[in-house]
């Protein structure tokens, strides 16, 4: 009788730790930001946030180069993006972006080492596009990086390709067939944080441009908005950007009412305008770059890998944690990015005279 | 003390096994010789058998097998025929209803008609049942307490998985068949209708669960504490209180200032419990027939207080001009 108990407490015991082995471990931080009783908190884990140090820690700026003499464009061939600046800057900033982006490869990565105006590595007019697209997000989107801005840095981290990308996921072979459908969700996916929803939330809200709100705006039925269906996506969607900010539900809303902007706080209006940017980022300069890209950097569909918010943020509310790496390299922001645009026929995709005269209204 | 903290029952008394009480033309409906599992009397009565099952019987598991099949080969297919990730991915597997394009029309197959197949056998399973058990509790000359008790249940199903869908005009509104997905779908319906803690359905139905459980712990409590003084005998002891009645009736009104009594305590536990699926389905069929966010619908009846602005004025992007869309 006493040892059969001693069992069965033994093998409770043992069941009570596996069910556990995949929760975080207490104590977990909480620090009120909202009006007291409403639950209004952000959660951290600390021992998590500290095991994190090491990918948001910032890099040492170079010394600062000479802004004056000759402009890059007067002495090196085939200068389109950065023409305006210094020589000095201009070696500056390539010296910058071999640390960001491949610090191992060096600078071969993207240039032909016998003529470094050639343009014949598809990775150096990857990159070009690249400083184009660094230079909208810091001239257009004020809205989403303020002035803290990105560099190449803020995705790169040391890594050719950045660490968090996505690409559109294979059809699953059941869904056309008789038995089997999953209908793109019910599996342990890690876009969604291993939740059961939908487990390609970016296709919809981050290329297309699918409709996110699915409340009612009025108390009893008028109009039909989002289904069921449709709100397990946009739940999808918030599981990635929570994932991929280190954030609780209640960073951005009062969870009482998801859809009320009213009780929101203003870093959701900084998302509203993050997920805008990550869907013209995707559709103005990854998708067009499919054609440029060697088929071993495709998707298994032949799609360039697009940003979601992980991409810049990779687990931080803020990327790098609000440190703007962009003071020291301004030329790639908004300014610099303008005055290097002389020959703006080279560039008719740049999408900086496109910037909406209001968007930075809010 | 430690006997009557122990989870597991500890007393079994063996005797020669008892076939129940004659109900007239006894034999036809008992199958085979009653047998002792002392393991089973650990959490109930050892005694497993006879056992009858009838045309009901046999029905209602034949169709529940067809469900459990249905269900169990769409999630097998799902993760292409493969038994280990059966197993991995088991708590995400699902069969999903219809899209919302399909309404109410017939999808294809792959497209929600197996969910609707599923259903359809899992809920003719599930009244056959409930009509059997209605029978054999007449069959014993018993009062249908149980049934309709089941009932209150099965009226909550109905309204998640067809009364409501019907309502709606879409068999997408109703519940996938799976482990993490229904609870999804759980977040995902609450979400959607602005927040189902303001459903004031909602708010009865949970306040009958966990009024449900403090009176199960109370009685459960009680009626073990007096089992020294005969207090386990509840049911004579409604027109002939003993010693224990007296005492467990004294307890409460010591501390509580008040105490049910042998049969009250039992048609308080059997009305919440019955309460709170009766509560909560009618709450779900209000949920987007009646009323399309519950927040608002709050905040209309003063029911969801404001608290200050304290992030200042937050206003929807999507309506400033010249905003992007």
């Amino acid at each position: 009788m006493i040892k059969s108990c001693t069992a069965i407490r033994i093998a409770l015991l043992l069941a009570a730790g596996v069910l556990v082995s995949a929760c975080e471990r207490p104590p977990i931080t909480t620090e009120q930001h909202g009006f007291r009783g409403t639950a209004m908190v952000k959660v951290a884990n600390p021992r998590i946030v500290a095991g994190q140090a090491g990918i948001h820690a910032v890099p040492a700026a170079l010394p600062a180069a000479p802004q004056e003499g000759q402009k890059a464009s007067e002495v090196y061939q085939n200068v389109k993006v950065l023409g305006d600046v210094s020589v000095a800057e201009f070696t500056r900033i390539m010296v910058a972006m071999t640390q960001w982006v491949a610090p191992e490869q060096g600078c071969g990565y993207c240039h032909n080492l016998q003529n470094l105006a050639d343009d014949s590595l598809y990775t150096k007019v990857v990159a070009r596009r690249m400083i184009q697209m660094t230079q909208t997000i810091n001239s257009d989107y004020k809205t989403h990086v303020a002035d803290t801005g990105v560099t190449c840095y803020t995705c790169h981290r040391g890594m050719p390709v950045p660490a968090n990308v996505w690409f559109a996921p294979e059809p699953q072979k059941h869904a056309t067939r008789m038995v089997g459908n999953k209908g793109g969700q019910n599996t342990p996916a890690e876009s969604v944080a291993y939740a059961s929803l939908p487990y390609d939330p970016f296709t919809p809200y981050l290329s297309k441009a699918n409709t996110i709100a699915v409340n009612a705006k009025t108390a009893l039925p008028n109009v039909r908005v989002g289904s069921i269906q449709a709100t397990e996506d946009t739940y999808a969607l918030m599981m990635h950007m929570s994932d991929g900010l280190g954030v609780n539900c209640t960073y951005c809303h009062n969870t009482r009412a998801f859809s009320s902007w009213e009780t929101s706080t203003p870093q959701r209006v900084t998302a509203w305008h993050g997920i805008r940017m990550s869907r013209d980022l995707n559709n103005t300069y990854m998708d067009p770059l499919a054609q440029t890209f060697p088929v071993h950097r495709l998707g298994a569909l032949g799609d360039v890998a697009k940003v979601n918010c992980a991409t810049c943020h990779q687990g931080a509310y803020k990327p790098l944690y609000g440190a703007s790496m962009l003071k020291d390299y301004m030329a790639l922001s908004a300014a610099g990015a303008l005055a290097a645009m002389p020959a703006a026929a080279e560039a008719p995709a740049e999408p900086a005279a496109e910037m909406p005269a209001e968007a930075e209204k809010p | 003390m430690a006997e009557y903290q122990n989870i597991f029952t500890q007393v079994q008394v063996h005797g020669p096994a008892f076939p129940g009480v004659s109900i007239g033309r006894d034999d036809r409906e008992r199958m085979g010789k009653p047998t002792d599992v002392h393991l089973f009397g650990r959490l109930g009565d050892a005694q497993i058998g006879p056992i009858y099952l009838g045309w009901l019987g046999i029905a209602s598991i034949v169709c529940f097998l067809v469900a459990f099949e249905i269900i169990g080969l769409n999630m097998l297919a799902s993760v292409n025929w493969s038994p280990i990730e059966f197993v991995r991915q088991l708590f995400w597997l699902a069969l999903e209803p219809p899209p919302p394009e399909y309404g109410l029309k017939l999808p294809p197959l792959n497209q929600g008609g197996w969910w609707l197949m599923a259903g359809f056998f899992l809920t003719l399973s599930i009244m056959l049942w409930w009509l059997r058990m209605y029978r054999r509790a007449k069959a014993l000359g018993m009062g249908t307490h149980v049934a309709w008790a089941f009932a209150a249940a099965i009226w909550l199903y109905l309204v998640l998985g067809f009364i409501r869908p019907l309502l709606m005009g879409s068999w997408s509104e109703a519940v996938p068949f799976g482990i993490f997905p229904h609870l999804d779908w759980t977040a995902a319906f609450s979400i959607r209708y602005g927040n189902l803690f303001y459903n004031p359905f909602h708010m009865l139905s949970i306040a009958f669960l966990y009024g449900s459980a403090l009176l199960f712990a109370m009685h459960g409590a009680t009626i073990l504490a007096v089992s020294r003084f005969g207090g386990e005998r509840e049911i004579e002891q409604i027109v002939d209180r003993g010693t224990a009645s007296e005492r467990a009736a004294l307890f409460w009104r010591w501390t509580m200032g008040f105490n049910a009594s042998m049969e009250s305590i039992h048609r308080w536990a059997w009305w919440f419990a019955v309460l709170c699926p009766l509560t909560g389905g009618i709450g779900i069929l209000l949920t987007g027939t009646v009323v399309d966010n519950w927040y608002l619908w709050a905040v209309k009846h003063h029911v969801a207080p404001m608290y200050p602005a304290v992030f200042g004025t937050v206003v929807d992007p999507a309506t400033l001009q010249g905003a992007q869309q």
